[in-house]
């Protein structure tokens, strides 16, 4: 299955689209979509607008491949659950974002070997395909942790309250 | 009499829906043993709770200046009920709200700057630093000798 997410502030067309499209040939394929409070509606994917942190987990973790914008929020569940992230930043240009600040996000996530980056969605789909052709070699699952200091330094700073 | 013993530490996590949240709930695991607190902008948010109470608080960003009045007004609200111990965020907006009137009521504040903002620190995050007691980021080439301070990341 994959699992598609444009996080739950605004909606992503240009991801949604091109998915729904590419779905439209690849009908052995399962995906699930929450698409944001878009106007546009898919005809090829099973899809919601928004999503319970529920349905959220149930979906995303029997998912093969996660295909996202660069939130902060799909990226690190994806990271702990070790399923590979397909992600394609929003562009303030095209009116995705108020700026480009998940450019910037993706340059410093793109070391994770579970992370593939894309910039537009003509590279997206070809991606795609590329992934699902080596789906059978799973990648190595990386578990994330939060840092030891950060915690320390809150507990520390907490301790006499 | 003591009744002082059996009162444990309230912590309350504010943030908005998204990202933010699921950074802040990696936090938690700083927070053993206090009660904790929610508040966030998504109201389904309370089925992710396994300890604790949560809130829901309109949804608004630092763009739209009627919703933002609402939304502060009820986390004032919420934080003269729960009276918290502690006070924690990663953003957005509810966060400056929450560590603004936590600053005012003597709570203690923690604000940890979401991994979203890699190039500078948040707007809000920029807003809050006078009432942030720990003004953290996650990223080592945004802090600097005046905060905010690094001192790693939840991922």
């Amino acid at each position: 299955m994959i699992f598609v997410s444009v996080g739950s502030q605004l909606p992503f067309d240009r991801l949604i689209i091109a998915i729904d499209e590419w779905a439209a040939t690849h009908q052995d394929e399962t995906v699930f979509a929450q698409i944001g409070n878009s106007n546009f509606t898919p005809k090829h994917i099973e899809f919601c607008q928004t999503i319970d942190p529920i349905n959220y987990d149930k979906r995303i973790k029997s998912a093969d491949i996660i295909i996202a914008h660069a939130g902060t929020g799909t990226i690190i569940t994806g990271l702990e659950l070790g399923i590979p992230l397909l992600i394609m930043p929003r562009l303030a240009e095209k009116g995705e974002h108020r700026n480009n600040h998940q450019l910037a996000t993706v340059k410093h996530f793109s070391t994770f070997t579970t992370i593939t980056i894309v910039g537009n969605e003509q590279i997206l789909v070809t991606t795609l395909d590329q992934m699902l052709k080596n789906k059978s070699a799973s990648p190595e699952k990386i578990t994330t942790t939060v840092s030891n200091k950060l915690i320390t330094t809150i507990k520390d700073f907490i301790v006499d309250t | 009499m003591n009744q002082v013993e059996s009162k444990k530490k309230k912590v309350l996590f504010i943030s908005s829906s998204g990202g933010h949240w699921i950074e802040m709930r990696r936090l938690e695991a700083a927070f053993e043993g206090f009660d904790k607190y929610y508040i966030s902008t998504d109201p389904s948010y309370y089925q992710a709770i396994t300890e604790g109470k949560f809130y829901a608080v309109p949804d608004a960003s630092m763009w739209n200046k009627f919703r933002l009045l609402g939304q502060a007004i009820k986390i004032l609200l919420l934080l003269i009920y729960i009276r918290p111990n502690i006070v924690i965020s990663t953003g957005a907006a509810p966060g400056f709200f929450g560590l603004l009137f936590a600053k005012k009521m003597r709570i203690k504040t923690i604000w940890v700057d979401s991994l979203a903002n890699v190039e500078q620190l948040s707007l809000s995050g920029q807003k809050v630093k006078p009432y942030a007691d720990l003004w953290l980021t996650q990223w080592e080439h945004l802090s600097t000798p005046n905060g905010p301070y690094f001192y790693g990341a939840v991922l």
